[in-house]
């Protein structure tokens, strides 16, 4: 599915990651592997550090917190806000949705669409996706797409395959319509024959929550985990994205009648270090333009990992220039999808912390 | 680039000591490879052979065996 867009733009970006950092170095004994063994791991998919919530805390916990920040500092008006989409796989609650719990806790007025979408990875482009369908109603002017995720709440701290990659993190992105701004184009595949790939096997409606569901097990991988822990199968999601990635991307450019030279930056998802590589190798993209720190820096937070390498690498710049940017998200569903998107003259291009321990 | 059966052996033992390569007939489905492991390796043999494999090379077919891995490497050139 091809989407084009005219007349949208992204007007502000701010991404929340938890003051609370948790080390490789200091996880490696919980494993169930040697030591020397993990540690080699560090050096290959650039594991080191990641920011970790405090009990309690909640994806909204991290919107409210950016959201307010922005209000604050007059950044961002609440009454201009026409629509408040929240792409996570964490929500407060199975009911209602977490978006009205923000709205609520904002005090937004009434004359507001709330949407929760339950996206991964492919969340943030799912998300100016959505957005930028609602702007297409002269009723809304203003889209509030937050991006956020508590993933590690999910995980098993014993599971080394995937708690050393994870990260919270939360994205409040700005969508408005603008009479310059230039075309948008995207696209989006989903596969849910592959839905297995990347689950929460239990604690929902199919599987619920039980002793036996909760009880932490050595898998067959020789990890630690329970059925209501986050599992990946690492082999088949890295296959499904050297093989499904460049085509996406290509037929992209294709449709915008660009080449891969006329892109400054690859703003990818980010699963590790390695995973990009040779995402980029296989591509024919200089590594240089496709960031790949983010998992060693901050994590994957799954939907928030896109805005992150965006703030992190060039956020500095987005106020004053302005980028040809390839965004690309891949992950569960399985959900693939691409964006081409000039990206600058923001409003605020920031990352901000929000302080261990605190409840909104 | 040459490598032999035993070199290949040492760099799986380092990647899993505690597993025995040289009885098994399937690394995966045996459980004495995982995806991390399997990228582990897949960095290390590039990094020792001075090759790149491929990120669609990466399938759990290709390590299975040390026969698989041999046949991957000889893909890229290497002699085994």
């Amino acid at each position: 599915m091809n989407f084009v867009f005219r007349h949208k733009r992204i007007s502000g970006l701010q991404v929340v990651v938890p003051e609370n950092e948790s080390h490789y170095d200091d996880e490696i004994e919980h494993f169930n592997f040697p030591p020397a063994n993990s540690k080699k791991l560090k050096r290959v998919l650039g594991f080191d550090r990641h920011r970790v919530v405090t009990a309690g805390t909640c994806a909204s916990d991290l919107a409210v917190h950016g959201m307010q920040n922005l209000f604050d500092r007059g950044l961002l008006n609440a009454s201009e806000i026409d629509a408040l989409i929240l792409v996570t796989e964490t929500p407060d609650y199975f009911m209602p949705p977490t978006s009205n719990v923000i709205q609520g806790k904002l005090g937004l007025g009434t004359d507001l669409w709330c949407i929760d979408i339950n996206q991964g990875c492919a969340g943030f482009v799912v998300g100016l996706i959505q957005g930028f369908m609602m702007l297409e109603q002269s009723c809304i002017r203003k889209v509030v797409l937050i991006n956020a995720d508590t993933l590690t709440r999910t995980c098993s701290p014993r599971d080394r395959n995937a708690w050393p990659i994870l990260g919270d993190a939360a994205s409040i992105t700005i969508l408005e319509s603008s009479d310059d701004a230039g075309p948008v184009f995207a696209n989006l595949r989903m596969d849910g024959s592959q839905h297995e790939a990347i689950m929460i096997p239990a604690g929902g409606f199919r599987i619920p929550h039980s002793d036996r569901t909760s009880a932490q097990c050595e898998a067959d991988d020789g990890n630690i985990r329970s059925l209501e822990n986050y599992h990946m199968d690492g082999i088949a999601v890295l296959n499904f994205v050297q093989t499904s990635i460049p085509p996406l991307v290509d037929e992209l450019l294709e449709q915008a009648g660009k080449t891969k030279d006329d892109v400054d930056w690859f703003m990818f998802h980010q699963p590790n270090r390695f995973m990009l590589e040779k995402l980029a190798d296989r591509m024919d993209v200089p590594r240089e333009k496709m960031p790949n720190h983010i998992v060693e820096n901050f994590g994957n937070a799954s939907s928030v990992t896109v805005p992150t390498a965006i703030v992190h690498t060039v956020g500095d710049q987005l106020i004053q220039n302005r980028y040809t940017m390839c965004l690309c998200g891949f992950g569960v569903g399985l959900t693939w999808s691409s964006m081409l998107i000039d990206i600058g003259s923001l409003q605020f291009a920031e990352m901000t912390e929000y302080p261990g321990g605190e409840t909104a | 680039m040459k490598a032999t059966r035993d070199q290949l052996l040492t760099i799986l033992r380092e990647i899993r000591p505690e597993e025995d390569f040289g009885t098994s007939n399937d690394f995966v489905s045996d459980g004495l490879l995982d995806s991390t492991d399997i990228v582990s390796l897949v960095a290390t043999l590039d990094r020792s052979y001075g090759i790149s494999i491929d990120g669609a090379e990466i399938l759990a077919d290709n390590f299975r065996s040390l026969s698989a891995i041999v046949t991957l490497l000889e893909k890229h050139g290497v002699q085994v």
